[in-house]
């Protein structure tokens, strides 16, 4: 028993750099999503095009090799190293943000044309349509997909212990594995448990979210789940 | 200083026989997660206690970090007695991982086939595996084919945290070699355009079949 | 043939069929008439086994179809007790639901085949011969999608029959066509009615067909049967004031 309060304590070393990973990165995943999504939509073809780049840049290619080319080949070519976490929570928002782009431009589309044209009817200017009628109603579509995203985002926190990271997955494999081998099983459990439990929490906020963006809207909770 | 071609030259190949052992743990991998998915998802549809544990199974595996799980199976089989190479592993883990993905998509794919098939199979008599394999899958699986495939590129992008486990794909070759020569911009610029050569257009395919499926 | 005794089916709280009784004749054939909601699809859906009963029994040429029997006593049907019983009963649905994923030929042997066993000779034999009955012989290897609504029903009619049921259930099989479509259908219906002696139970809201084609007609409302009768006393004098509502709604007179 003694064993286990001892991984649990060790574990929770960890958490910091997962949570500030796993925040960070949302934070950054957002405001890139929405810049990179609303630009998807952009009248210009310059704009739309360098959005495009980058959504199928960063999607084309693998979050481990955009993290080690941020980590060891860009101080190379900058000429300095970047903080581990902080190089960390730039490739999981510049990551997941391309695939945000994707959901803010689906759910923006996802509008009724007539809802456009209402707004157009009242002589509303184009940023007051967007963000007075049609961003209100796209945002509600968009959090269900943006939920799995953040889950995504959280899993792939654990990719940092790569890049030195001492987040929750570094002080099981690095810490504990080796301490405590015959006891790979509850531990490797326990770690499991730990992200579970995040993703719980985050699938939570996210309901409470839909919630609260539903009502606004006038519309019923559809059933859980 | 910063781009030396010859060192490219030296590197390719080595970076080149990375990208087989990916491609092999894609498509290797895949293929656990196509079917054991489907079985996942057929499963669902079954009594209670199969449903509610096959649930519970892949909602787990979907709320926790590929890369952990592929420790799991690394450290935890050899203590069962199975000890398996770090490739093998890792194509069980990808698998088990993404069918847990597919058979969402599976699902959502047979729930989309309206009800009236199920009833009119039933009322011919057809038996439970024939409903399934004659009336309802043919229907269900080419309707979701973009989103497996979808899954299958994704995989492809995850494979690189086999090198956890030491397995030399694409990126663990660009490690090696970059930590032996301290050069890292060549080797990891060119893994990610490795992927990128190979996922768009095959994203790209999977955007024709998908306007093709909404289209029929 | 067939015999429902008590028979109940609930849905939660809501009560769809209260206390059925009613017993239908081999070689009958009856109409089911009513407002909608007020159960006769389900009657169908039961006799297929598609919905359990709540409570009650229903035996179809004597066997129970709900149950079966055990050590003497009636326990609730087990899924191989319900497909050997349901083998001896066909259905066309309302929306045809034909497999679109097989073509014409492939919907009429695919349950001859696979569940009485028939060799694909026999099977295409048969389904050869009830497309040239429904008058679609030419369209054996086309895909259902290609067909027009009313084709398509006939397609799913030829494919109850090729099953040779003892029982054919016939839910709204009109409803969902274009009305230009409807006369071919009911006219196929008549034919099978007067050549075969299969027993028909019929959920229909034309009453012209139900007048002319019925031996009896039974008047739903709330789960429970307000009238049976013959057909030309039912439509010309109906007793119950449910009865006369319903059809001056429907008849417009």
């Amino acid at each position: 028993m003694s064993d286990l309060s001892t991984w649990f304590q060790v574990l929770l070393l960890g958490l910091p750099a997962t949570l500030i990973a796993t925040v960070g990165g949302i934070a950054l995943t957002v405001v890139l999503s929405f810049v990179a999504g609303l630009a998807l939509l952009s009248p210009s073809r310059t704009v739309r095009v360098v959005s495009r780049i980058y959504v199928e840049g960063l999607r084309g290619t693998s979050e481990v090799v955009q993290l080690f080319w941020i980590f060891f080949a860009l101080p190379v070519l900058v000429g300095f190293q970047i903080v581990p976490i902080w190089a960390g929570v730039l490739v999981l928002g510049l990551n997941h943000g391309a695939y945000g782009a994707e959901i803010v431009r689906g759910a923006v589309q996802s509008v009724p044309r007539a809802q456009y044209e209402g707004a157009l009817a009242l002589s509303l200017s184009p940023a007051q349509r967007m963000r007075r009628v049609i961003l209100p109603q796209a945002v509600v579509e968009m959090l269900p997909p943006a939920g799995n995203l953040f889950i995504q985002l959280l899993k792939s926190t654990a990719l940092l212990s790569f890049v030195f990271v001492q987040d929750v997955t570094r002080q099981a494999h690095d810490v504990l594995i080796p301490a405590f081998n015959p006891y790979v099983f509850p531990i490797l459990l326990l770690t499991l448990a730990f992200y579970l439990v995040l993703s719980l929490l985050i699938t939570a906020g996210m309901r409470a979210l839909e919630r609260v963006a539903g009502r606004r809207l006038g519309r019923v909770a559809v059933g859980v789940g | 200083m910063t781009w030396d071609w010859n060192y490219v030259a030296d590197v390719l190949p080595a970076l080149l026989d990375g990208l087989r052992i990916t491609v092999i743990a894609t498509l290797l991998g895949s293929l656990v997660a196509l079917v054991l998915g489907l079985v996942f998802a057929v499963l669902m549809r079954g009594p209670a206690p199969v449903r509610v544990v096959v649930r519970a199974l892949v909602e787990f595996v979907r709320s926790t970090p590929l890369l952990v799980q592929v420790f799991f199976l690394f450290f935890v089989l050899p203590q069962f007695g199975v000890t398996l190479g770090a490739l093998v592993v890792g194509v069980i883990a990808l698998g088990l991982h993404y069918a847990a993905y597919n058979s969402e998509v599976y699902r959502a794919g047979i729930e989309a086939v309206p009800r009236g098939q199920w009833e009119a199979a039933t009322a011919l008599s057809l038996p439970r595996s024939r409903v399934w394999t004659g009336v309802v899958l043919p229907q269900a699986i080419p309707r979701v084919l973009p989103a497996l495939g979808n899954n299958v590129i994704s995989m492809f992008k995850e494979t690189p945290l086999l090198i956890g486990i030491g397995v030399l794909d694409i990126v663990g070759q660009a490690r090696e070699a970059g930590n032996t020569t301290f050069r890292y911009v060549e080797v990891y610029t060119i893994a990610g355009l490795l992927f990128l050569v190979l996922s768009y257009p095959a994203a790209l395919l999977v955007r024709r079949l998908e306007r093709r499926v909404v289209g029929t | 043939m067939i015999v429902f005794e008590g028979v109940e089916k609930r849905f939660g709280d809501n009560v769809v069929l209260s206390d059925l009784d009613f017993t239908v004749a081999s070689g009958e054939h009856v109409t089911l008439i009513g407002p909608s909601g007020s159960g006769k699809t389900t009657i169908l859906r039961l006799l297929m086994c598609l919905e359990a009963v709540s409570d009650g029994v229903i035996r179809v040429g004597g066997r129970p179809l709900s149950h079966m029997e055990k050590g003497g006593r009636l326990v609730p049907a087990d899924e191989k007790h319900s497909r050997e019983v349901r083998k001896h009963i066909g259905m066309v649905f309302q929306q045809f639901n034909l497999f679109p994923n097989m073509t014409v030929r492939g919907n009429l042997v695919e349950a001859p085949t696979r569940v009485l066993g028939l060799s694909r000779d026999e099977a295409d034999a048969r389904a050869v011969e009830l497309l040239d009955l429904v008058g679609l012989a030419e369209k054996i290897d086309e895909h259902p999608s290609r067909l027009s609504g009313g084709q398509q029903q006939r397609v799913a009619i030829a494919r109850a029959l090729a099953m040779r049921p003892d029982v054919l259930l016939l839910d709204e099989v009109t409803s969902a066509l274009d009305p230009e479509l409807v006369a071919g259908v009911l006219k196929l219906l008549r034919e099978i009615g007067e050549t075969t002696d299969i027993t028909i139970l019929c959920v229909t809201h034309e009453m012209g067909f139900a007048r002319d084609f019925s031996h009896r007609v039974m008047m739903f409302d709330g789960g429970r049967i307000v009238e049976d009768a013959p057909p030309e006393e039912l439509f010309t004098a109906p007793r119950e004031p449910r009865t006369q509502e319903f059809l001056r709604a429907v008849l417009g007179r």
